[in-house]
Parts: structure tokens; C-alpha cells; sequence
């Protein structure tokens, strides 16, 4: 029998995004409401000044947070249902899955990506070439967060496991990098700390192409080789070192 | 309509081959032992034991989910450490306490696993409607998982990789936590798949592997015991009926058999035939109350195992 790669990642796509929201059509709209909240703090608190940068962090947190689902959806599958035991022993490929999984959560983040897309339309206006910048950034870091995702969730045996790694990325990857705001409004000591996650340096490429950073070439070539880094560093060792048949 | 479910009814088939599979764990606790054992042909293999006896483990690695840490084995004359792909493309498994995915309709169940295997849509959806018919659970094809009874879960499991082309199916204690009725339907279902798969099931319901089973292996402490049909089980204990006798002060001397204590501490005689129809004879002469029976599964489990942990007692 000839089988399809590409069924195979569609199956993932089916159950874990797809299959879910015909079945219950509330995770649509959740889906929806998530990106915008913080959008509107900032945008009462800056008082407008900087919706635009936190659209742009809103487009980079849909990407990170895509990755920060996987892993806890891949890890719901494993532990609770024993999805990935009967994967294993099928003809999926680890890295099949990984694709299937990281591109439903995609997705499931459609929704969410539009309504961003929109509002960036409406307040940014960007040109082809700042779109083109966004829009890389945003795959290198859902590459980086799924990547990372997976590698986690395949090591986790409950629930709680799984919880407390979204909690620890949550913070390094979305709360300490100035996301929704320019890295200048940190106080000083404190920037080195927000330097420490990848997100910071993402942040920094976007915010600089729309203007509301001016980075040196130099630190702008800097930022860029960070996020490729790890970006396709992490999705190595995650396909080298996740555990697909257990050891 | 069932044909093309079983397409491979009637070819060959080189079933499971198992050569001293161990496994210790980083810990050190050693899981498995040097387990040995082979079956080439449709049927159920039943391996039975206590909680902790390896009986996962054995599964998830003849299921290529885990590597052994010495020996091999090989599914269908396919080498699990060297071709695990192709190994992959026979087998499908029903891990322990899985449970189909609740916010899935039963349908969408079945037909995303098929597509993992490799299935266009249009031919998974049409075997996953043919699978859901054939384990008879059609009705609930439009019905949200988590709405069914644990039962009809279980079956919907089975379901799942029945559809599939996976000749080999491995069922990691199915029928635990299952009502009698539900279990027994399980039962029913699995003495009719046999005939067309080789499946491999584990459990520690005796009476299950008794009921089901052509071949049976006994395991305790990651060791394997005893391997073969009820019959070859008989022949491993040396003996062949059980004598129960009510009154405990009723004593024979016994030519080939020996009194061993039950598991509920009742006095029973393991003993060849001949000697349990003598024994039986004189029993019911003096009108004791007693009952003789070949040996029980349950029999065979507990003297096996009891003598394999009194030898552990006695080496410490």
C-alpha cells in the first residue's frame, strides 16, 4: 500500500484543530478574543502611542504561543489519551508528527492571525518589504517555540509536568522580552535579563523595521543571527533528542 | 463488505519471534529478563502476570515504542531494532489505559488514525464506517466519544486499528476496568477476529487468557515462566487434574501427585488423571463432598508462579 505523507499530517491538523473547532465551535471564538486583550491594555495605557508595536507583538505572541500549545497539546495526547504510543507504532514519522501537530496549532491560530492582520492594516499600513520582515520573524519564532515545544513535550509524563513548562516559557518567551513595547522603555539592568530570550531579539528586527527602533546594521545582523540560530538550532535538537521510542 | 478489512486473510504470516529480550532502566530495576518465546500464525497470544511483571514493557518494545536493552526480536520475520519502519506498516496497538480522544465523534476517531497510517481521506472514512459496522458500534458513529460508555470506548479503540492494515494487533490489558457484560462482549469479538489476525494480548484476567488464548505466557518479575497452550502449561506443572476436597482431615497417600495450598488456603491435590479418577472413586464412596477438575489456568498461574517466588526466597 502506498501510504501519504501528506494524510499523515493531516491527520494531525483533523484532531487537534480542525475536528475541535467543528465539534465546539466556543474554541473559535476564544481563539479569537486571546491576542486582542493585551492589545487593548496597551492601547489604553499608551494611550494609543504604541498600538502599533503591540499589534506587531501580537503577531510575534500568536507565533510563540502556537509553539506553547503544541506542547501541551502534544503532551495531553501522549499522556491522557496515548495518541503518540499509537503513533509511534505506526508509520508516522517523528517528524511527520511534529509537523502535523506544529502546523495545527498554525491553524488554530488563523483566526487570531487575521483579526491581527487586519488591525495591522488599519494602524500600521506596512510596505511589502516590512510585511515581508514581520512575516519571517514570526516563522523563524514559531519554528523556535514549536521546535522547543515538542522537544518538551515529549520528555513530560502528566499534566502538571507539562503546565509548569507553559508557565516557564510563558515568562521567558512572552512576559520578560519587551514584546509589546520598545526595549528602551526597560530600565537599564534589566534589558541584559530580556536579552537572554530569543524573543527579545525578534522583537527588536520588527520593531526596527517599522521605525520604532533604530538598530545599527551591525545589531540588526546581530538579532538576525540569534533568531536563525535558535530557531533551527532548537528544531534540530528536537529532532535528534525528543523521545519518540522511548529509551 | 468485510473482505477488504481483512485483506490479508490467507497469506502467511511468520508471527512474533522474541530472543532474550532484557530491559533494566537507568534506576537499575530490571523490567525484563532474557524473555524468549515465538508464535507464527493467527490467533491470540496471552501474556499473563501480575501488575509490575513486564508485561507492558514486552508489548511497548515487541511495538518498537521502546528499545530493549539486549537481545531482538522480529515481527512477521522483520528485525524491530534494524527495520522498525517496516515493522510499523504491520502492527497497530491498543496502548494500556488509552481512551479515544473525547471532543472526536467516533467516525473522526477511526478515520484519523487511518490517515496517520497513511490513508487518503475518502478511503479512511469509508473503513472507518466499515470498522465501526464491523465491531457493531455503527450507531454511535456521529456521537462525541466522551459521551460513551466505557465499554463502547474500549470497542472503539479496537475499532480504530481493526480498520487499519495491521496484521499483528497488540492489546495492552483491554478489558481492565470493564463490566462483566462488557467484557464479555469483548471477549465475543475476539474470538472472532483471531481467525484473521495474530493478536497479542495482555491481561490479568485469568479466565480471559483461558477463554481466548492459543498460546499463553506466564510472567513474573520481568521473567517469563512458562509459554504454550493449555496444554503445554500442564505438562510444565507435571501434573494434570486438581482434587478439592471439602473435609480437611480426608488424607491420601498420593502416588504421582502432591497437596499444595490454594490461593484462598484450601487443600488441594495436584495429581495425574488416573489418580484423580482413583481418588474421585473413593470420594465419592464414602460420600465426601469434593470436586476434580484439569487444571485451571488459574491453577497453572498460581503454582508457577508461587514455586518461582519461593525459589527467589530461597536464593535470598
Amino acid at each position: 500500500m502506498k501510504r501519504s505523507r501528506f494524510s499523515q499530517i493531516i491527520a494531525s491538523i483533523l484532531v487537534n484543530s480542525l475536528y475541535a473547532l467543528k465539534n465546539y465551535p466556543v474554541t473559535l471564538v476564544n481563539s479569537l478574543l486571546a491576542p486582542i486583550s493585551i492589545i487593548i491594555v496597551i492601547f489604553f495605557v499608551s494611550k494609543g502611542s504604541l498600538v502599533g508595536v503591540a499589534i506587531e507583538g501580537g503577531l510575534l505572541t500568536a507565533m510563540i504561543g502556537a509553539g506553547t500549545s503544541l506542547q501541551m497539546d502534544v503532551s495531553h495526547f501522549k499522556n491522557d489519551f496515548k495518541i503518540q504510543d499509537m503513533v509511534v507504532s505506526s508509520p508516522t514519522s517523528q517528524l511527520t508528527y511534529m509537523i502535523g501537530m506544529a502546523l495545527s496549532e498554525i491553524v488554530d491560530s488563523i483566526p487570531a492571525l487575521l483579526v491581527l492582520g487586519v488591525l495591522a492594516l488599519v494602524f500600521i499600513k506596512p510596505t511589502i518589504m516590512q510585511a515581508t520582515t514581520i512575516a519571517f520573524v514570526m516563522l523563524l519564532m514559531f519554528i523556535f517555540s514549536s521546535s522547543l515545544g515538542f522537544l518538551f513535550s515529549t520528555f513530560t509524563t502528566d499534566i502538571i509536568e507539562s503546565r509548569a513548562y507553559l508557565g516557564i516559557f510563558s515568562l521567558i518567551l512572552t512576559t520578560i522580552p519587551p514584546i509589546y513595547y520598545p526595549i528602551t522603555y526597560i530600565p537599564m539592568p534589566f534589558q541584559y535579563l530580556a536579552y537572554l530570550s530569543p524573543t527579545t531579539y525578534a522583537a527588536e528586527i520588527v520593531q526596527n523595521s517599522m521605525g520604532y527602533l533604530q538598530l545599527t546594521p551591525l545589531n540588526l545582523g546581530i538579532d538576525f543571527a540569534v533568531v536563525i540560530i535558535a530557531a533551527f538550532g532548537l528544531l534540530f535538537i528536537s529532532y535528534k533528542h525528543a523521545v519518540w521510542r522511548d529509551r | 463488505m468485510l473482505l477488504s478489512l481483512l485483506r490479508h486473510k490467507g497469506k502467511t504470516m511468520q508471527g512474533i519471534s522474541c530472543e532474550n529480550i532484557s530491559k533494566s532502566y537507568d534506576n537499575g530495576k530490571k523490567a525484563l529478563d532474557s524473555v524468549s518465546f515465538g508464535f507464527s500464525d493467527r490467533g491470540i497470544i496471552s501474556i499473563i502476570g501480575r501488575n509490575g511483571a513486564g508485561k507492558t514493557t514486552l508489548t511497548r518494545i515487541l511495538a518498537t515504542e521502546l528499545m530493549p536493552s539486549a537481545g531482538n526480536a522480529s515481527i512477521d520475520g522483520i528485525d524491530i531494532l534494524k527495520d522498525p519502519g517496516k515493522v510499523r506498516e504491520l502492527i497497530a496497538i491498543v496502548p494500556q489505559e488509552s481512551r479515544p480522544i473525547g471532543w472526536l465523534t467516533c467516525k473522526q476517531a477511526v478515520t484519523t488514525y487511518l490517515l496517520y497510517r497513511g490513508y487518503g481521506y475518502s478511503e479512511a472514512s469509508s473503513r472507518a464506517s466499515e470498522a465501526l459496522k464491523k465491531i457493531g458500534i455503527e450507531q454511535y458513529a456521529n456521537s462525541l466519544a466522551r459521551r460513551l460508555s466505557g465499554g463502547t470506548k474500549r470497542k472503539l479503540t479496537i475499532a480504530t486499528v481493526l480498520a487499519s492494515d495491521a496484521k499483528i494487533i497488540f492489546l495492552d490489558e483491554p478489558t481492565t476496568g470493564l463490566d462483566p457484560i462488557s467484557r464479555n462482549e469483548l471477549w465475543n469479538m475476539l474470538e472472532l477476529l483471531k481467525k484473521d489476525y495474530l493478536i497479542f494480548l495482555t491481561t490479568h484476567y485469568l479466565e480471559e487468557a483461558e477463554r481466548l488464548a492459543d498460546k499463553i505466557g506466564i510472567m513474573e518479575m520481568g521473567n517469563l515462566l512458562a509459554f504454550g497452550s493449555m496444554d503445554d502449561l500442564r505438562k510444565k506443572v507435571d501434573y494434570e487434574y486438581c482434587v478439592r476436597i471439602n473435609d480437611k482431615r480426608k488424607k491420601f497417600e498420593l502416588k504421582d501427585g502432591k497437596y499444595i495450598t490454594g490461593r484462598d488456603n484450601t487443600e488441594q491435590i495436584f495429581t495425574s488423571k488416573s489418580e484423580a479418577f482413583e481418588i474421585s472413586k473413593q470420594l465419592m464412596k464414602e460420600g465426601v463432598s469434593f470436586s476434580s477438575n484439569p487444571l485451571s489456568l488459574e491453577d497453572i498461574f498460581y503454582y508457577i508462579v508461587k514455586m518461582r517466588l519461593s525459589e527467589d526466597y530461597e536464593e535470598k
